[in-house]
């Protein structure tokens, strides 16, 4: 089934913007958001960027359509940059929107169409409510069988839970283990929605409850915490509020160049060596439920193109939209066998310090997840750690050599994987 | 006479019964339909015109018994608006979750008959049986595919 593919010429990353993650005035439009990334990737540009040298945009918007009632958005998005009459397209596949445009920016100039394009995306979602945002979001589940029963999107992911749970043992403290690791990067990450640990959350609470002479409650720890309902809700059941990501607004930029041209722009070139994509059916007509075949598929196309085994991947940012899609991704990735993920978060293989970083942004879970924005932020951090410029949050023990980031749309209906390699 | 032949045209997609279309009137009319490639043999849920096995686009509908067993599920309690108006919500979860039909093919769908307050006992493996769920709103029906748990300890009627 997989060919093996090339890349028709090298592609390198030579630039990345973030907006900070979190909600914004009403007034705030999605397209000035991706102007504010735009103009941080522009810094990152070590030699500097002429802008007149872009000559293309991808741009990932899930929903600008239902969020802001606005579409045409990429149109809209490169008369804002001031960088029409360029070419612009808009690429909706869900949650993976803007891993898909970083995939589709990479084969523009693999191809010899372009030698410079810009790749990003972008959501505004906190002007709707929250049983509106469920709804919008719920549009990407399948609408035949899956939306009229109630499904929402922490709804399928929960369901994708309970049979992961039953075949191999998986429990909700594994599930927490995600969120209290994810939460704890973000806390280093000034861009994140939440730059916060459970642990302080914890302890602000009991501050807050003790300042109204409540007793304070008797939470040994984090577990117990997360374990509180009063605290830390059902959302859909095994799933609670700190399961889920977070509902917020952003954008994310990146500047793709031809690798013959790329020390016009900076010294130390990133190199995208893999990319892969895959789509699947609905869950109820997978032979598998625990495990995600679009996954497998994206990661085996990348893997190959890249020349390259799971076990070279030296940092990875993954789709964490529910903390049990993080456990999933380490599996269909091939990082760990099925079921043996839980254990290395049991042994915090995937913290900053532990061998196989991931989401050392702080993941959806806790960076936030303005869908559309969530590929190219993946491709931002990757880019922050493999240049050493992650500041508080650095991996520093080991050389980053190959990254590889994983973007997933809905319930694993599309799959994208982009592999990063520094020479 | 032009304008008979292409209602005739528009009529004989919305009657195809490998369409979405025919599948949900049948819903509506209480039947969960199949359908089965006559070159391989496979099922599919819902109806497919093409099958993803062989590529051939020889198929027939078929209907399933409505007996099998719950395969995943969840207990939701934060609804969308579609849910909402049918009175669920953070007060009142509701269970959907995947069944496996006898006939090896799986369905999303609600499920009825368990103790939505206590879903760590809901059990993977439990047999459903078929049901359809008719809720009335403004005067207007709605049928939903569901599913019962019948012969479980934990089945709540």
């Amino acid at each position: 089934m997989l060919k093996h593919r090339k890349l028709g010429r090298g592609v390198a990353l030579v630039g990345a913007g973030i907006t900070k993650f979190g909600v914004y005035p009403r007034e705030v439009r999605a397209t000035d958001l991706f102007a504010e990334s735009f103009l941080d990737m522009k810094k990152s540009v070590n030699k500097g960027l002429d802008d007149r040298d872009i000559e293309a945009l991808y741009l990932g918007n899930y929903s600008s359509d239902l969020f802001e009632g606005e579409v045409h958005t990429a149109a809209s998005v490169i008369s804002r940059l001031g960088l029409a009459p360029r070419p612009a397209a808009r690429i909706e596949d869900a949650c993976a929107s803007s891993g898909v445009a970083f995939r589709e920016a990479v084969i523009a100039i693999a191809s010899g169409v372009c030698d410079v394009v810009l790749a990003g995306g972008m959501e505004k979602m906190t002007n709707l409510t929250t049983s509106e945002v469920t709804r919008t979001l719920g549009l990407a589940l399948d609408p035949v069988c899956e939306a009229p029963s109630g499904e929402t999107f922490p709804g399928i992911f929960a369901t994708i839970a309970t049979a992961h749970m039953a075949k191999y043992g998986t429990t909700p403290e594994d599930l927490m283990r995600v969120a209290i690791k994810n939460h704890r990067n973000a806390a280093l990450n000034p861009k994140a929605h939440f730059t916060v640990s459970i642990a302080d959350i914890m302890k602000r609470k009991v501050a807050s409850l003790a300042a109204k002479g409540v007793p304070p409650p008797s939470w040994k720890d984090e577990f117990d915490f997360l374990r509180d309902d009063s605290q830390n809700p059902v959302i859909a059941y095994p799933l609670r509020l700190f399961d889920c990501s977070t509902v917020c607004d952003g954008a994310s930029c990146v500047l793709l160049a031809a690798e013959d041209i790329a020390r016009n722009f900076t010294d130390e070139p990133l190199y995208v060596t893999g990319t892969g994509q895959a789509s699947d059916d609905p869950v109820q007509e997978r032979s598998e439920i625990a495990s995600l075949r679009a996954v497998k598929e994206a990661a085996a196309q990348a893997y190959d193109m890249a020349n390259i085994k799971a076990t070279d991947v030296d940092i990875a940012e993954v789709h964490d939209c529910f903390t049990i899609a993080e456990i999933m991704a380490m599996e269909n990735l091939g990082f760990y066998e099925p079921g043996r993920a839980v254990y290395a978060l049991r042994d915090g293989e995937t913290e900053i310090d532990g061998i196989l970083p991931i989401n050392t942004s702080g993941g959806l879970k806790a960076k936030g997840h303005p869908v559309g924005a969530t590929g190219t932020a993946m491709v931002m951090e990757l880019f922050k750690q493999m240049l050493g410029d992650a500041g508080a949050r650095q991996v520093k023990y080991k050389d980053l050599a190959h990254g590889l980031m994983l973007n997933i749309g809905a319930h694993g209906t599309t799959a994208v994987v982009n592999i990063l390699e520094k020479r | 006479m032009r304008v008979m032949a292409e209602v005739n045209e528009f009529n004989k997609v919305a009657g195809n019964k490998l369409y979405g279309a025919a599948f949900r009137q049948a819903l509506k009319n209480g039947k969960l339909t199949v359908s089965r490639c006559l070159k391989c043999g496979a099922l599919f849920l819902p109806p497919r015109p093409i099958c993803p096995e062989c590529h051939k686009c020889d198929m027939t509908i078929t209907t399933v018994k409505g007996q099998g067993k719950l395969v995943a599920f969840t207990v939701i309690t934060a609804a969308p608006p579609l849910m909402l108006e049918e009175g669920y919500g953070r007060d009142n979860p509701y269970c959907c979750g995947i069944v496996l039909l006898d006939e090896g093919v799986k369905v999303t769908a609600r499920i009825l008959g368990v103790d939505v307050r206590q879903p760590e006992k809901i059990k993977i493996g439990t047999p459903v049986t078929l049901e359809f769920q008719e809720i009335v709103r403004n005067g207007e029906k709605k049928t939903h595919l569901a599913f019962r748990v019948t012969n479980s300890p934990y089945a709540v009627q």
